[in-house]
């Protein structure tokens, strides 16, 4: 095991590792920005780095003063939590140059990850289903028009250079496809620089569920169970549980058998996720693996009693799983609402500001996973989530009552954060009944549609 | 401006909140407005990212850019005075 970790991230997740790390007798070492000597992370650390200006170009992001700082501290691993460097093939690649470990995947998993239309070949010819698409761009309206025939209505046309939910126009019949084509392509030149499109089925109302997955260097490959993570606002994850609603048994282990193959065909190490999107029908596709600890992972640790970020660093450091989902016997049912220093109300506008009262929930089933504290000034120049809040009973009842008992108790004031919209969902019955797609949350946002308008 | 036939005042455009200031759509783009810059209402004037969320500066008025007060990428708090225009009616 290692003696001493490198955390190369901020806010909650940063917290989350150096916690893992006293658990397992490790010296940390926060790294910060000149705008975060006051974080969290910076005081619960045993030793700490300042790498860098507010900018997270300049801090979070270079590479040179991250492996700077852990040699100067001695580090001999570094985990990089999520976002930033954390599905950077080449500072993974740059970690084992310099001699450090790097807690994830291997570069080689980072680089095929970040090439989806490779990693959806290579899954496919394992035998996973994935969503049909062209994968190539396609050129001509009249190719366009004779690949959706085959796949059928409704298609989306997609930018090769998109992402993240931009560039797509969704198209419900052949009329659509001939009047949106050469707009999409102009549109996409205009935004992406490069006027490539391609043509994937549109899965209407979908479920967004995933499967954690761990492997070690060995070859041994897990799954721990779904995710299910459909309630989302623009392509952003709010709501996550462990199980999922939707699944039966049946359909439980064949998707789990599909995520460990999906895995063992792209040769994964350490902990990922394999992402599925699901059709009414209860058809599923892959997507992509993320190759990465992901922010709703503790609906999994309530569910299946493993510390996930343990296992990470575990793994990482040679040792083998030694255990299988079965062994688990996975019990309850856990939540996570993904709580924002945004305005609900004011179309979810980000609000910084100090901390002026701070006073968090507890008692039974009750898990909050923040870098807040009383006091505490909420930079603006990072990423609005400030507090993941969990919840966990024997049923899915109980822990959406826990739940909004939690949020009801939540006090975190003067921000404006997104506590008020998640009231709602609890309450609301077909929340409660677990029926719901990707749409789900719209209703309660009339002030999208303004906004897309601008 | 009392050489003018038209109506004209100096209206300040202030900060929203606490953001990062950007003048340009995109570094190797050219600033959405200089001085003497003539503008319409609701012409993106620039960009604030406030929590990896941008959100466009927008003119409150027509008129002509007299002062662009803050640098291109600062970090700017909230209500501090952006633009000054001299807003013609």
């Amino acid at each position: 095991m290692f003696s001493k970790m490198l955390i190369a991230n901020r806010g909650e997740i940063a917290v989350r590792i150096i916690r893992a790390c006293k658990d397992l007798g490790i010296n940390t070492v926060a790294v910060y920005s000149e705008a975060d000597q006051n974080s969290l992370h910076v005081r619960l650390a045993d030793e700490r780095r300042c790498i860098g200006p507010a900018i997270s170009s300049k801090s979070y992001l270079n590479v040179m003063s991250i492996l700077d700082a852990a040699k100067a501290t001695k580090a001999e691993a570094i985990h990089p939590g999520y976002g930033y460097l954390a599905e950077n093939g080449e500072f993974a690649q740059a970690c084992a140059r310099e001699g450090f470990v790097f807690i994830g995947p291997t570069p080689e998993n980072l680089a095929l990850a970040g090439d989806k239309i490779n990693a959806k070949n290579i899954v496919e010819n394992a035998g996973v289903p994935v969503i049909p698409s062209s994968r190539g761009g396609i050129g001509k309206l009249e190719e366009a028009l004779r690949f959706s025939q085959e796949i059928g209505y409704p298609v989306m046309i997609k930018a090769s250079g998109g992402g993240g939910g931009r560039g797509i126009r969704i198209c419900a019949n052949e009329e659509i496809l001939r009047g949106e084509f050469s707009v999409a392509k102009m549109e996409a030149r205009a935004a992406f620089g490069n006027d490539e499109v391609y043509i994937e089925k549109c899965i209407t109302e979908p479920r967004h569920i995933e499967f954690q997955v761990l492997a070690d260097r060995r070859g041994n490959i897990i799954h721990l169970g779904e995710r299910e993570c459909t309630i989302q606002r623009r392509y952003q994850k709010l709501i996550e549980e462990s199980p999922s609603p939707r699944l039966t048994p049946p359909l439980r282990q064949t998707m789990g058998e599909m995520a460990i193959a999906a895995a063992r065909a792209v040769k994964y190490f350490n902990a990922g996720t394999v992402e599925f999107l699901m059709d009414q029908d209860g058809r599923f596709y892959f997507m992509e693996i993320n190759a990465r600890i992901q922010v709703e992972h503790p609906v999994t640790e309530l569910v299946t009693g493993v510390d996930l970020i343990k296992e990470q660093i575990r793994l990482s450091s040679g040792e083998s799983l030694g255990y299988c989902y079965e062994d688990l016997k996975p019990r309850g049912w856990a939540l996570e609402c993904r709580i924002n220093a945004e305005d609900p109300d004011k179309n979810f506008l980000p609000s910084p500001g100090i901390i002026k009262e701070y006073q968090p929930p507890g008692g039974f089933g009750v898990r909050v996973d923040t870098h807040l504290y009383q006091g505490y000034e909420l930079p603006m120049y990072y990423d609005s989530l400030i507090c993941k809040l969990i919840s966990y009973d024997l049923t899915r009842e109980g822990a959406i009552k826990i739940m909004k008992r939690a949020l009801e108790e939540f006090t975190i004031k003067p921000i404006k954060t997104t506590i008020p919209l998640y009231l709602k969902v609890m309450d609301d019955p077909f929340f409660g009944q677990g029926i719901f797609s990707t749409h789900f949350i719209e209703k309660f946002l009339p002030e999208d549609k303004e906004e897309r308008e601008d | 401006m009392s050489n003018q036939s038209s109506a004209t005042k100096r209206v300040e455009v202030r900060a929203p909140m606490s953001g990062i200031f950007y003048r340009k759509p995109a570094p190797d783009q050219p600033p959405y407005v200089e001085v003497g810059d003539m503008v319409g209402k609701k012409q993106v004037l620039a960009l604030l990212e406030t929590m990896k969320v941008f959100q466009k500066i927008k003119s409150p008025v027509s008129g002509k850019i007299l002062e662009v007060v803050q640098e291109n990428e600062v970090p700017v708090k909230d209500d501090d005075v952006l633009f000054v225009i001299d807003a013609q009616s």
